[in-house]
């Protein structure tokens, strides 16, 4: 599992870090970045809670 | 599409004596999830009731949150705030782009680390009430003694308003939201006295800037300081009644839930379950749209519900349960796209500790009255009580 985050989309909600704060940060501008971008299986469930709650649907989660 | 005249239905929240979310929703969610209703003053408008419409209406580029389009809901009673177009800065009626460049400035104020920071203030001010509460006898109201002061203290130490000043900022912002001890010329001069004061406010950070949110603001130039007023004015509006209500109700839910007292995931359930913002986010096609196979033509309203959204048994179990073991964080009580709330994270640190703080420092809480016997603010936007009796 890969994922990607398009800042440029991003409403700095704060969905992603409340629910996989391993695998997401805000940084200074508030806006989403991204700690792991290959979460490994422990935190798959989390990342792809926070991929479907991001409200601006920022987060792609690639399968391959 | 040719389409049968639909039936028109009430609209919600105007009945006293019928709970909430009013059970007609349930209703329309089975039926055909889209209803057409009046507003008190007759125009007419969708009410949008299931959980996935409600998001994919919250995300559809060709719905608008500018008031300026003709079929804008005008639910009424705006809380005696001046009309949102009238006021520049007030970016929640604006869509992208040019509600992007307010936003983006905000963010960083409000991040999830921005907001622990914010823990300890939080925790001293909820200290205070109780310290007063406590001080003042057996018993209190705790939608005035307590749900509504923490917000406004809150959202003023934000803002950087002074301490001094504090108690003018919270005495006006009580007057707005007391639709029913207040008139409307009280609520009108109380928005007035605020606007007032917030441009001042703007004018003593642009001349002596501070380690406070219009400081900084001001000094990334990306808001003029006159749109900055309706900003604040936005923070403070959007910030106070809503997180009251909620501190409020979800007393009185783990009252009567008693075992759900000191588990941190009431808070989530608790907006889920109350879902004060029913009538909040307010919407209006510009282009046709189908929604749920509805045709929504351009220029009519669209009212999404967030309640019904929130108590769709298609996306959450048995909803009319609190239940803060279920999974509820994809609720759309903050509403959903680029408006969701942005002082979200704000208002869960705030509901925590109120409410941990609440049941440590007065174990023996107790209603004073028995729960069939409060009295809901059916005539309000936003849903709450207006009053919360208890002793100890
Ligand atoms: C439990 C308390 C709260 C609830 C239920 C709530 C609910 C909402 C909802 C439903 C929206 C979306 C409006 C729309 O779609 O048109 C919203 C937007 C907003 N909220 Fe909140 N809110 C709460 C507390 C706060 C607080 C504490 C603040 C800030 C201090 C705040 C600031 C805002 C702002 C600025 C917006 C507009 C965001 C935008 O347009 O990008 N809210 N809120
Ligand atoms: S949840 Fe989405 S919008 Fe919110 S901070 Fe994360 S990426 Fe940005």
């Amino acid at each position: 599992m890969r994922i990607t985050a398009d800042t440029g989309r991003c409403v700095g909600a704060g969905q992603c870090v409340l629910n996989a704060p391993r695998a997401f940060d805000q940084d200074d501008d508030g806006l989403v970045t991204l700690l792991l971008a290959e979460p490994g299986a422990d935190e798959e469930a989390g990342v792809r809670l926070a991929a479907g709650l991001c409200p601006s649907r920022a987060i792609t989660v690639h399968e391959d | 599409m040719t389409q049968a005249e639909p039936q028109v239905v009430d609209f919600p929240l105007r009945k006293p004596g019928v709970a909430f979310p009013p059970p007609g929703y349930a209703g329309y969610r089975e039926q055909q999830g889209l209803v057409l209703s009046c507003l008190p003053n007759g125009d007419r408008v969708w009410l949008v009731t299931r959980h996935e419409d409600v998001r994919a209406v919250l995300t559809d580029p060709r719905i608008s949150s500018n008031p300026e389009h003709p079929g804008f809901p005008n639910v009424g009673e705006s809380l005696g705030v001046p009309k949102q177009d009238q006021i520049p800065g007030w970016f929640v009626g604006l869509d992208s782009p040019e509600h992007d460049r307010f936003r983006k400035a905000l963010i960083p104020e409000f991040t999830v680390r921005r907001v622990r920071a914010m823990r300890p203030a939080i925790e001293r001010t909820v200290d205070e009430r109780l310290d007063a509460m406590l001080a003042a006898g057996d018993c209190a109201d705790l939608v005035a003694d307590f749900a509504l002061p923490i917000p406004s203290l809150v959202i003023s130490s934000l803002l950087g308003v002074p301490p001094a000043d504090r108690d003018f900022f919270e005495s006006r912002t009580r007057t707005l939201v007391a639709i029913r001890a207040s008139t409307d010329q009280q609520r009108e001069s109380a928005a007035k006295d605020l606007l007032r004061y917030i441009n001042r406010l703007v004018a003593i950070k642009q001349k002596w800037p501070a380690d406070d949110l219009v400081s900084r603001l001001l000094a990334t130039g990306a808001i003029a300081p006159h749109e900055l007023s309706g900003v604040l004015m936005l923070l403070l509006i959007a910030g106070h009644e809503t997180t009251a209500n909620n501190i409020a109700l979800g007393v009185v839910t783990l009252l009567t839930n008693p075992e759900w007292i000191g588990d941190d995931r009431a808070v989530e359930e608790t907006l889920r379950f109350h879902s004060v913002a029913d009538l909040v986010s307010l919407r209006v096609a510009v282009e046709d749209v189908e929604i749920s196979g509805q045709l929504v033509r351009a220029g009519e309203g669209i009212v999404p519900l967030v309640a019904a959204a929130n108590h769709d048994e298609n996306s959450f179990e048995c909803p009319h349960r609190f239940d803060p073991s279920r999974s509820a964080r994809h609720h759309v009580a903050f509403g959903y796209g680029v408006h969701q709330c942005l002082g979200q994270n704000l208002v869960r640190v705030e509901m925590e500790i109120a409410y941990r703080k609440l049941f440590e420092r007065i174990p023996a809480l107790e209603l004073a009255v028995p729960a069939e016997g409060l009295s809901f603010k059916h005539d309000g936007v936003v849903h709450g009580l207006h009053a919360l009796p208890v002793r100890w």
